[in-house]
C-alpha cells in the first residue's frame, strides 16, 4: 500500500465530519499559531510587546474546539486571554496579530485600548471583553439567552481556565444555563495552575467537569493535547446543545510557557513537572500522527514550518513599521452614539 | 392629564417600551408572578410571557452579567436589583464590564441595558434597605446615571434610557414610587438624558439636588419665600451622568450663592464635584461660600427612627441652611 493509499483508509476512520484535508489545514494554523506564539515572547525580551498570555500547550483544545464550531458553522465564541490559537486562526492576519501585540494602531479587538485580541472582533463572531477571569462566562450565558429570545440556532461557545473555575460567577453562569437549557458549551481549559497556584489549592477535585452533574448537564473530560479528541468532544458538545442544553467539556491541557511574559515559573513549578509535560505538548503529538499516518509528508511539514516563519517575520516588519494609535483618540467612543 | 404614582410611571414606561419594541425584555429577582418586590413589573408576565418577564435565582452578578451579554446579541434588557444594597455583587458586570464595552471594543460592540435600583432611605430600612449608591457609578465614564424625582420625569427618562445605546444607571427612590405623584400625558414621551430642569425659578439663592430631595428643596424654597427672606432656585438635575453643568451654573451666575442638597453621604458625593465646577466657572459670581447639605460620612442610615432622623436631611435642615445663606 502507497502512503497515499494508507491515507485514504486512514481518512475513512477518522472522526465524523472531517476529511484529510481538514487536519492538514489546521496542523498548518498550528504551526503558524506557534510560530507566532514564540515570535511574540521574542519581541517581549526585545521591548516590543509589553505584554503577552503564551498559549502553547493548548493549541490543541482550541483549535480542536475551533474545527467543530467552524464545521458547525453558526457558532458564537466568547474565548479567554489565553486562546491565541481560536482568535488568530478564524480569519485575522498575522499582521492584524502583530499590531495588537506591539499596540498599534490598526489592532483588530479594541484598536490598541486593551491587551493584545481583547475586546471584540464581531466580523469573525468573537467577544472577550475583560481580564477579570469568569466574567466572560455570564456574558456568554446571557448571549445565549438573547439567541434563545430570537429563535437563533446558535450555539455560543465560552472558554475558561481552571482559575476561572472558582469565580461565583462560573456557578451563576451554569445554573442558569442549566435552569433554562441553553445552548451554551462551556470549555474549561484546565492547564492545573492559576498563575502559581496549582489544581490541589484550588478544588478539592479532580476534575471541573464533575461539577456539571450540579447544574443538571453532562461534564466530560477530554484529552485536550489531542487535537482529534478536542475536535470530536466539541463536535458532540454542540450537537448536545442544540438539542437539549448546555454541556461542560473539560479539556485537560498542559501550560508550557509561565502565565504571562511577566511570570516566571520557576518560582513555583519544578522543572521535572514542565518536562513532563513538554511530552504532552499538542502541535508534536499532532505533527508525528499526520507523518506517522501519511497525512503529511516531512517535506510538507518542513515547508508549512518555512511559510508560517515567513509570515510571521513579514506580520513583525509590518507591525513594526506601523503606528500607534493617535493621542486624540483617548477621549472618543467612551460613549455609543 | 392624569395623575400617577412614581411607581405607575416607571411600570407603564416598561410596559410601553415591551409593546413597541420587541427587543425588550425584563430579568431580575421575583419580577414574574411577584411582579417585582415593588410590583414595577406587575401583570407584565400575563401580557409578555415568561420569555420576556424572566425570574432568576437569587443571584445579582449574573443578572447584570446575563442582561450585558444578552444585550450584545442585540436585545434591550432592562435588569432589576431589588434593593440598591443588594448591587453589590454586580458591580463587577456594570462597573468593571458594561461601562467598559463600547470604549473597550473601540465602538465595535455597546451595551443598550438599564439597570433599575430602588435606593435610598428614610423609609427604616437600616443598613441594608437604605442605601444611596449613584457617588460609585457618578464616578465611572461610560455610564449614564438618571436620579428622577417626579412621576413625569421617571416614565419620560426611563423611556430614554430604554432607547439609549449606553448601559444606564436608573435610580428610583423609593420613598418617592407611592408617596410623589403627579400628572404623566397619555401619549408616547421621551425626556433627554443629560437635561437637568429649573423646577422652582428665583433670584437670590440656587438650590441644587435630584431624588427624593428635591422634594423637600422645594418646601423650603416655599418656605423662604413665605419668610420673605428670599426667592429660590430650584435646579433638579434628574440626570447625574452626564451632568448638565450649564443649568446649575447659569443658575449660580445669577443668584450668585450655591447650595447642593443630597442624600448620599458628603464625602465624594455629587454635590462635590457640582461645588467644585462651580469654583471653577462661577468663582466671579459668587457672594457666599458653596454650601453642601448631605448625608453624613456613616454607612448609611440606621434603623432607630432617631438615628435614621438624624442622617436624613430634611425640608426643616434645608430651611435652615437657606436661611443661613440668605443671611450671608
Amino acid at each position: 500500500m502507497t502512503q497515499t493509499d494508507n491515507a485514504v483508509e486512514l481518512s475513512r476512520r477518522l472522526p465524523q465530519g472531517i476529511a484529510a484535508d481538514d487536519l492538514v489545514d489546521f496542523y498548518g494554523r498550528m504551526v503558524l499559531v506557534r510560530t507566532m506564539d514564540e515570535r511574540i515572547w521574542m519581541m517581549n525580551r526585545q521591548g516590543k510587546v509589553p505584554i503577552a498570555a503564551s498559549g502553547q500547550g493548548h493549541e490543541a483544545a482550541q483549535l480542536g474546539s475551533l474545527l467543530a464550531a467552524e464545521k458547525d458553522g453558526n457558532c458564537f465564541l466568547f474565548p479567554y486571554y489565553r486562546d491565541l490559537s481560536i482568535k488568530m486562526s478564524v480569519g485575522l492576519t498575522p499582521t492584524q496579530v502583530m499590531l495588537s501585540f506591539m499596540g498599534k494602531a490598526g489592532d483588530p479587538y479594541s484598536n490598541a485600548r486593551q491587551f493584545p485580541l481583547q475586546g471584540a472582533d464581531l466580523e469573525h463572531n468573537i467577544i472577550q471583553l475583560s481580564n477579570v477571569v469568569a466574567a466572560g462566562l455570564t456574558q456568554s450565558v446571557g448571549y445565549a439567552l438573547g439567541c434563545k429570545l430570537l429563535g437563533d440556532e446558535k450555539i455560543t461557545l465560552v472558554y475558561f481556565g481552571d482559575g476561572a473555575a472558582s469565580q461565583g460567577e462560573t456557578h451563576e453562569a451554569m445554573n442558569f444555563a442549566g435552569v433554562h437549557k441553553l445552548p451554551v458549551v462551556f470549555i474549561c481549559e484546565n492547564n492545573g495552575y492559576a498563575i502559581s497556584v496549582p489544581q490541589r489549592l484550588q478544588m478539592a477535585i479532580s476534575d471541573v467537569a464533575s461539577r456539571a452533574e450540579g447544574y443538571g448537564f453532562p461534564g466530560i473530560v477530554v484529552d485536550g493535547t489531542d487535537f482529534l479528541h478536542s475536535y470530536e468532544a466539541t463536535r458532540e458538545a454542540i450537537a448536545h446543545a442544540r438539542r437539549e442544553g448546555p454541556v461542560l467539556l473539560e479539556m485537560k491541557v498542559e501550560r508550557l510557557m509561565p502565565h504571562t511574559t511577566d511570570d516566571d515559573d520557576r518560582r513555583y513549578r519544578p522543572p521535572e513537572e514542565l518536562e513532563a509535560a513538554r511530552l504532552r505538548d499538542p502541535l508534536a503529538i499532532l505533527g508525528a500522527y499526520l507523518l506517522e499516518q501519511g497525512f503529511l509528508s516531512q517535506e510538507q511539514a518542513e515547508e508549512l514550518k518555512s511559510q508560517a516563519r515567513r509570515a510571521v517575520n513579514e506580520a513583525t516588519d509590518a507591525a513594526e513599521a506601523a503606528f500607534p494609535p493617535d493621542a486624540a483618540e483617548l477621549s472618543k467612543r467612551v460613549y455609543a452614539p | 392629564m392624569p395623575v400617577k404614582s412614581v411607581i405607575e410611571a416607571v411600570r407603564e414606561a416598561m410596559q410601553e417600551e415591551m409593546r413597541r419594541d420587541e427587543r425588550v425584555f425584563v430579568i431580575g429577582e421575583d419580577i414574574g408572578n411577584r411582579g417585582g418586590v415593588f410590583l414595577a413589573t406587575q401583570g407584565f408576565i400575563e401580557e409578555f410571557g415568561a420569555s420576556r418577564v424572566i425570574d432568576t435565582p437569587l443571584a445579582e452578578a449574573s443578572i447584570m452579567g446575563i442582561a450585558l451579554g444578552a444585550s450584545f446579541r442585540g436585545l434591550r434588557p432592562i435588569p432589576e436589583v431589588e434593593f440598591a444594597d443588594f448591587l453589590w455583587p454586580a458591580v463587577n458586570q456594570l462597573i468593571g464590564e458594561a461601562a467598559r464595552v463600547c470604549y473597550g471594543t473601540d465602538g465595535r460592540l455597546n451595551a443598550p441595558v438599564t439597570i433599575r435600583i430602588p435606593y435610598g432611605g428614610g423609609i427604616r430600612g437600616g443598613l441594608y434597605h437604605s442605601q444611596n449608591v449613584e457617588a460609585y457609578f457618578f464616578h465611572t465614564p461610560g455610564l449614564k446615571v438618571v436620579a428622577p424625582a417626579t412621576p413625569y420625569d421617571a416614565k419620560g427618562l426611563l423611556k430614554a434610557a430604554i432607547r439609549d445605546n449606553n448601559p444606564v444607571v436608573f435610580l428610583e427612590h423609593k420613598k418617592t414610587y407611592r408617596l410623589v405623584r403627579g400628572e404623566v400625558p397619555e401619549e408616547d414621551y421621551v425626556l433627554p438624558i443629560g437635561k437637568a430642569e429649573v423646577k422652582r425659578v428665583g433670584r437670590d439663592i440656587t438650590l441644587v439636588s435630584y431624588g427624593l430631595m428635591l422634594h423637600y428643596c422645594l418646601e423650603a424654597a416655599e418656605q423662604l419665600a413665605a419668610e420673605g427672606m428670599a426667592q429660590v432656585e430650584v435646579v433638579d438635575l434628574r440626570t447625574l451622568k452626564p451632568l448638565d453643568t450649564e443649568t446649575a451654573l447659569e443658575s449660580v451666575k445669577k443668584t450668585g450663592k450655591l447650595l447642593i442638597v443630597h442624600e448620599d453621604n458628603i464625602t465624594g458625593g455629587v454635590g462635590a464635584e457640582i461645588a467644585a465646577l462651580a469654583a471653577d466657572a462661577a468663582f466671579d459670581y459668587l457672594d457666599a461660600p458653596i454650601t453642601r447639605l448631605c448625608g453624613p460620612d456613616v454607612p448609611t442610615m440606621p434603623f432607630a427612627q432617631t438615628l435614621e432622623d438624624a442622617y436624613m436631611p430634611n425640608t426643616r435642615k434645608i430651611t435652615e441652611a437657606l436661611r443661613t445663606l440668605a443671611a450671608y
